[in-house]
């Protein structure tokens, strides 16, 4: 069953400078009871997807069912379904923790009796014991964004959408926080979550779009995104110099085995079969062609070279 | 119903948050005090009393009571512009929340502060030696928070309009000072000559000033009086109405 599922999604902001074009039609179809991941570099157009999911942003093209109700004839109740924690969070400092919490609750209509005991199991699970009953206003980065994604939670809604939620939290708080999600994800809820963090979207989604100037370029579980890349990824570092990498890139790109060549500035990445029996040979190409090699990598392919080959750029790169 | 839930909710909430910060509540109190202190004593003489049972006082207190309602409800707005930048605005947007649970439980809680300040104000004025009707001063309290709830609905709108306290801080002192001086709140403006009396009619808190110092008097039939409530009535319902639009379409 889809819990979400959108056609010709999409949202333009009219500005004096111009118009940008920020999600251009994404059709999409998250089902009940996975992790859900929307991966993508800066200014992809994922928070915009997001909060127009969320009810915060009107799009300016497309429908979506959001939550079992459509998005734009019934608001209410998708609000009423949803969870939904910010890029930039949303706490209120003046508070504690466990205020905000049962607050939280409260204005979802939650009895003040059941507010207690949620924040309360919220406060345990996301292990903010130590600071829940401090005012917001004396926690660190990490504390309160571990309070924004609680915040999220406090009504048990169905589907809950994150917007970048580990993005600054650090490595434990982070591996914690993943296994809350997949938790929370085995207990029925499902997650829609934003990353540009490979390794998070590839150990904890259960599928996910790739998006990029607010077009999805590719869709699947990362497995299958990974295989469609095929093979194994070899790595050279080249000589710039006296076009060593065009010839090379000419050289290497007859050979049988290699499925495809892409440069990238002194890189050269070749697509090959099968990595280990591939090394040798193109080192003997190399050799005979009198190419100085620097440096020689294999890899299995990751999702980003599943980004790669489809935009030509690193999202690894992107990111830093 | 659940507007009237949700407001109760929210505004127990906004309550709790501002009297752990007691502090404020006496900081907006400095100003109008000070006026009363350092400002009243000059008036003994140049006020000639109306009365046997008055003194500069009586028709000084009124003044400083409506200024007292001016200012600590126009500039309201402000929290509102750092509850949008904290992320809070966004959150309550996502919640099924009524749409103007968030704008009436501040206004309320703010209502229920001035109401304080004004009590502590006129006490003090008592205390320094105020003479007034006793109802005519609680008539008048009914008639500045009113007057309040409108100036603060005022506020936050154009606050959540404006986004920015850079935007918002000249806005404001664009118009309080004239509207200040131009509501005869320091003075009584028998004493201004006729261009600047016609100008103060512009001034909606020219009649409420007119009608707090009728009230301090006892002078109950007072037309002003009528005009102060009707003017403060229409002004509330205007406010509050404007501000709630802009509410439910900044947060639809
Ligand atoms: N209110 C706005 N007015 C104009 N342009 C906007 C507005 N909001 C977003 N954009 C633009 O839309 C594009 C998509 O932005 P969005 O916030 O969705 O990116 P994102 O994928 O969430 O990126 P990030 O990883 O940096 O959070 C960007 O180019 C951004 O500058
Ligand atoms: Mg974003």
């Amino acid at each position: 069953m889809a819990i979400i599922e959108t056609r010709g999604l999409s949202k333009s902001f009219k500005s004096r400078r111009g118009v940008v074009e920020a999600v251009k039609g994404v059709d999409m179809r998250v089902d009940e009871g996975e992790i859900f991941g929307f991966l993508g570099p800066n200014g992809a157009g994922k928070t915009t997807t997001m909060r127009m999911l969320s009810t915060l942003m009107q799009p300016t093209g497309g429908q979506a069912t959001v939550a079992g109700y459509d998005l734009l004839r019934e608001p209410a109740k998708v609000r009423e379904n949803i969870g939904y924690v910010s890029q930039a969070g949303g706490v209120d400092i003046t508070m504690s923790g466990r205020e905000n919490l049962i607050l939280q609750a409260r204005l979802y209509r939650v009895d003040q009796a059941t507010a207690k005991t949620r924040a309360q199991e919220l406060i345990v699970a996301l292990q903010m014991e130590d600071f829940a009953d401090r005012f917001a206003k004396t926690y660190s980065g990490g504390q309160k964004r571990r309070l924004d994604i609680a915040l999220g939670m406090a009504h048990r809604p169905p589907l809950l959408f994150l917007d970048e939620p580990t993005t600054g939290l650090d490595p434990q708080s982070r591996a914690h926080l993943w296994e809350e999600v997949r938790k929370l994800r085995n207990e029925g809820t499902t997650i829609f979550l934003t990353t540009h963090y490979l390794d998070e979207a590839d150990a904890l989604c259960d599928r996910l779009c790739i998006i990029d100037n607010g077009v999805i370029v590719a869709e699947g579980t990362p497995d299958t995104l990974k295989h469609q890349v095929a093979g194994d990824v070899v790595t050279l570092g080249l000589d710039t110099r006296n076009g060593a990498i065009m010839q090379a890139q000419a050289l290497l790109g007859k050979l049988s085995f290699v499925r495809e060549v892409q440069v990238d500035k002194d890189i050269l990445r070749l697509y090959v079969e099968r990595g280990e029996t591939a090394l040798p040979q193109i080192l003997r190409a190399l050799d005979s062609a009198d190419i100085v090699l620097q440096t020689i990598a294999l890899a299995r392919p990751s999702l980003d070279d599943v980004f790669l080959r489809q935009t030509g750029r690193s999202l690894r790169e992107e990111a830093a | 119903m659940r507007l009237l839930t949700d407001t109760w909710l929210l505004f127990k909430n906004y309550m709790m948050s501002t009297l752990r910060q007691p502090v404020w509540i006496l900081i907006s109190l400095f100003t109008p005090i000070c006026y009363l202190l350092l400002f009243a004593p000059l008036l003994d003489k140049m006020i000639v009393p109306s009365g046997p049972n008055t003194n500069a006082l009586t028709s000084f207190t009124p003044g400083v009571v409506v200024m007292l309602g001016m200012f600590g409800s126009l500039f309201v707005g402000f929290s509102i512009i750092s509850d949008l930048r904290a992320g809070i605005v966004e959150r309550l947007r996502v919640t099924p929340v009524s749409r103007l649970a968030p704008l009436l439980g501040r206004a309320l809680r703010d209502a229920c502060l001035l109401l304080v300040q004004c009590l502590l104000l006129v006490t003090l004025a008592f205390i320094l030696g105020l003479k007034a009707d006793f109802w005519g001063v609680v008539l008048s309290l009914v008639l500045v928070i009113p007057m309040g709830i409108a100036l603060a609905s005022l506020s936050y709108a154009v606050g959540l309009m404006l986004k920015s306290e850079d935007a918002f801080a000249p806005l404001l002192n664009f118009f309080t000072t004239p509207l200040l001086l131009l509501s005869g709140v320091l003075l009584p403006l028998s004493l201004a000559p006729d261009w600047l009396q016609g100008a103060a009619k512009i001034s909606p808190f020219y009649y409420i000033v007119n009608a707090t110092r009728a009230l301090f008097l006892g002078d109950f039939s007072d037309n002003a009086v009528w005009i102060g409530f009707g003017l403060v009535i229409v002004l509330a319902v205007l406010c509050v109405y404007w501000a709630a639009n802009i509410f439910r379409r900044a947060t639809a």
